[in-house]
């Protein structure tokens, strides 16, 4: 525990750490100190100038995002000139920004809107500047309007200090300032990997997912489709937030519900594909750990944005990535061949919906000719969190009253070990669940394998199975990624045996629970959705994928075994290399 | 227009062990990329995407750098480099017509480059010789207390 300070923040006494910013210090004194260019899970850089606050007896206006809190200090946050300071500063951001609110993606959602409401901005009081901007449609996942960017920098600081992608960063000077990918290349040409954190992380509508409700709306009007969908682990403790739930609630029954009500035939759970991956991956890594050690460290590939990041980034580590399609690519395929079969619907017919918590899935979902292994594309749309929100208000739904509803049960049944692939570690601890019955034929005592949960950039941990040590790193937030590999690389190529059996990598902070398409939310959001998981994990009947009844039928009845020839032809995918960029 | 992969540029010896020398210390990148401009005159995109490799710095923080500083060129400049002063005194005098002239002549517009990779023409704050005003540049040489009729003649000395 370091030193307290006691301060006072508009009279009022508060006592804080020492090294804690004004901006937090006021909010342990409920005073609200507006932001912009701050996010909680970035460095503040004091760029926007809104959290202005005066100390009593000095002249003198600070960033309450960057300046730390004195002994004795009395903070003014709020009187006639900060106010009229922070009117200037929103007025200015306000007079190079185009006035298309109702039509624009983040109508309500906006926190420049928000800011001009509270603030009570009328009028233009400074002449229109916007600069005349294309917008960049070129990737599957992400549109960059960067007319409509404040300049905040959010997007920029979490691709590069986050992701370590800099797929963006502050072009020009001045009023020429934009937030572009470099060397004048499109986002597609750019080493962007599609995870969309940087639509998570943007204030206002200059960077956003690539929204496709309209054509899943086409879809379920259509005469002669038939519209199936399933959804992510990660979307059933998020989807809340947008209805006003606390974060991490657990939601599923109302999502089946909901979804049925949109119109879709048929509600699948990828957790029920996340289990099948289990068998898939975990057999792939037993595989290895018994017969070909030499090809180890296994690393787990449901992530897109990071299989895109390891296919510019790490093309040498290429063959030690688990051939396994993630749950979503999984649950296409068996969707349109088994499901297809089972029902009696041509699989011609079927529009397989995705609902993700990720930007990256739209583009996995036709990144490689292994996604059409049905015969059809295996996933026709995939959406986001946040666009499965819009399509749910625009129905009248009223989710929160809805009455819970059960998946289809050929599709939809999952056990814990399902569930959790939403949250860093999980996959790891599904896959080692599963992974110490098929290496020992037993059930493992506890469950719960805590050493790979919590938000450490980089976990490592030695699991027992049975007396044989299994060595296993996790890393979530794709600039942690290089501590893991670059650890391995240099024992490869000393000819040392690999410091870790399994590796478990997700792109976002957090894992799937914190993804780039899950609901705007600057508080705290990604360890309510952890807990709502391992929750959902706790009640669930069964907690290792092998035990999960529908798993057993559909190798019984279709695949025959994991790493079956029909197995690997649907359930299996591979890898190329990629250009960071192109031009 | 077809995309492919960039390829690493064999750079100059001189270049090499440039960065070679300045490869670890704080600053470095700013050098390099003078280093870069002195070589070749502006920063062509290859080279840059190899500094990057050799820097270990990502390519968009260099780019951030060079479009933060005007120094910096990105496209290939004429073989001469024609600048009009614009600091006060010459514009007082003038210079914005020297300009005005020099886009007609050359049919190209600030910051361009002639088709034929000639000129290019480029309008800078005070030259510091306000006693000359107003005046132009064509690469080392300077022409003061330049009436705009003259333009045309000194110009056509470097075609």
């Amino acid at each position: 525990m370091g030193k307290t300070i006691n301060l006072k923040i508009n009279g009022l006494p508060v006592t804080v750490q020492e090294g804690t910013t004004i901006l937090e210090a006021a909010r342990k004194a409920a005073v609200k100190i507006p932001t912009l260019c701050w996010h909680p899970d970035l460095d503040a850089w004091a760029a926007c100038g809104i959290c202005v606050v005066k100390i009593e007896g000095s002249p003198k206006i600070l960033r309450a995002c960057v300046a730390t809190v004195e002994e004795g200090m009395n903070v003014i946050t709020h009187d006639a000139e900060l106010v009229e300071v922070r009117r200037t500063v929103i007025e200015l951001i306000l007079s190079s920004h185009p006035k298309e609110c109702l039509s624009c993606l983040r109508n309500m959602a906006c926190e420049l809107q928000t800011l001009a409401a509270e603030y009570g901005i009328r009028e233009a009081v400074f002449s229109p500047r916007v600069h005349n901007q294309p917008e960049d449609t070129s990737t599957t996942s992400i549109v960059l309007h960067p007319e409509k960017c404040v300049l905040c920098g959010r997007c920029a600081k979490v691709c590069q200090n986050s992701q370590g992608v800099w797929a963006l960063e502050f072009l020009g000077r001045g009023e020429k300032t934009r937030i572009a990918p470099s060397a004048d290349v499109s986002l597609e040409n750019s080493p962007c990997i599609k995870c969309g954190q940087c639509s998570a992380h943007c204030p206002v509508g200059a960077i956003y997912e690539k929204s496709e409700e309209h054509l899943v709306w086409d879809a379920l009007h259509k005469d002669g489709l038939y519209p199936v969908v399933q959804i992510a682990p990660a979307i059933r403790v998020a989807i809340g937030e947008a209805f006003g739930l606390p974060s991490g609630t657990l939601t599923t029954g109302k999502l089946y519900a909901a979804l049925r009500r949109l119109g879709f035939k048929a509600v699948f759970d990828t957790n029920f594909t996340a289990d099948l991956t289990i068998m898939e991956e975990g057999s792939e890594f037993v595989e290895m750990f018994k017969n070909k050690k030499e090809k180890l460290p296994l690393i787990t590939t449901c992530c897109p944005a990071w299989v895109d990041y390891l296919e510019k980034f790490y093309q040498d580590m290429i063959p030690h990535f688990s051939t396994a399609k993630s749950p979503q690519a999984m649950l296409g395929a068996v969707a349109k061949t088994y499901y297809a079969d089972k029902a009696g619907v041509d699989p011609k017919t079927i529009f397989m919906v995705s609902i993700m918590p990720c930007t990256a899935k739209k583009f996995e979902i036709s990144r490689s000719n292994e996604m059409f292994s049905s015969g059809h594309k295996d996933i026709d749309i995939s959406l986001t969190t946040r666009e499965l929100v819009r399509m749910i208000k625009s129905a009248g739904i009223d989710f929160n009253n809805l009455s819970d509803e059960e998946a289809d049960s050929i599709l939809g049944e999952y056990t814990g070990a399902g569930t959790i692939f939403g949250v860093t570690g999980g996959v790891m601890e599904a896959a080692l669940r599963t992974a110490y019955h098929l290496l020992t034929n037993k059930e493992l005592g506890d469950v719960n394998l805590t050493a790979v949960r919590g938000l450490d950039g980089v976990k490592e941990a030695v699991i027992d199975i049975d007396g044989t040590p299994v060595k296993v790193a996790v890393a979530h937030g794709m600039v942690n990624i290089s501590r893991v590999l670059d650890k391995v690389k240099a024992a490869l190529a000393a000819g040392e045996e690999p410091p870790y059996h399994f590796i478990e990598v997700m792109a976002c902070h957090g894992g799937c629970v914190g993804g780039g398409g899950q609901p705007y939310g600057t508080d705290g959001e990604i360890a309510a959705r952890t807990k709502g998981i391992y929750k959902d994990d706790e009640i669930a009947k069964k907690r290792c994928s092998h035990q999960n009844p529908q798993i057993t039928k559909i190798y019984a009845e279709f695949l025959e075994k994991p790493l079956s020839k029909k197995a690997h032809d649907l359930l299996h995918t591979s890898y190329t290399p990629r250009s960071e960029y192109r031009w | 227009m077809a995309e492919s992969m960039p390829v690493l540029t064999e750079l100059t010896p001189e270049l090499e062990s440039f960065i070679e020398e300045w490869k670890d210390k704080p600053g470095n990148l700013v050098m390099v990329l003078h280093k870069v401009q002195q070589v070749y005159r502006y920063i062509p995109r290859d080279v840059a995407f190899t500094v990057s490799r050799k820097l270990g710095i990502p390519l968009a923080k260099i780019y951030g750098v060079m479009t933060f500083y005007h120094y910096f060129k990105l496209e290939k400049p004429g073989e001469h480099m024609i600048s009009v002063c614009m600091g006060t005194a010459c514009y007082l005098k003038g210079g914005d017509k020297l300009l005005a002239e020099l886009q007609r002549l050359l049919n190209i517009g600030v910051n361009g480059t002639t088709e034929d990779g000639k000129f290019s023409l480029q309008s800078v704050r005070c030259v510091g010789c306000c006693g000359l005003a107003p005046l132009i540049t064509v690469g080392p040489d300077v022409y003061g207390c330049l009436p705009t009729d003259k333009v045309a003649g000194i110009v056509d000395k470097y075609r």
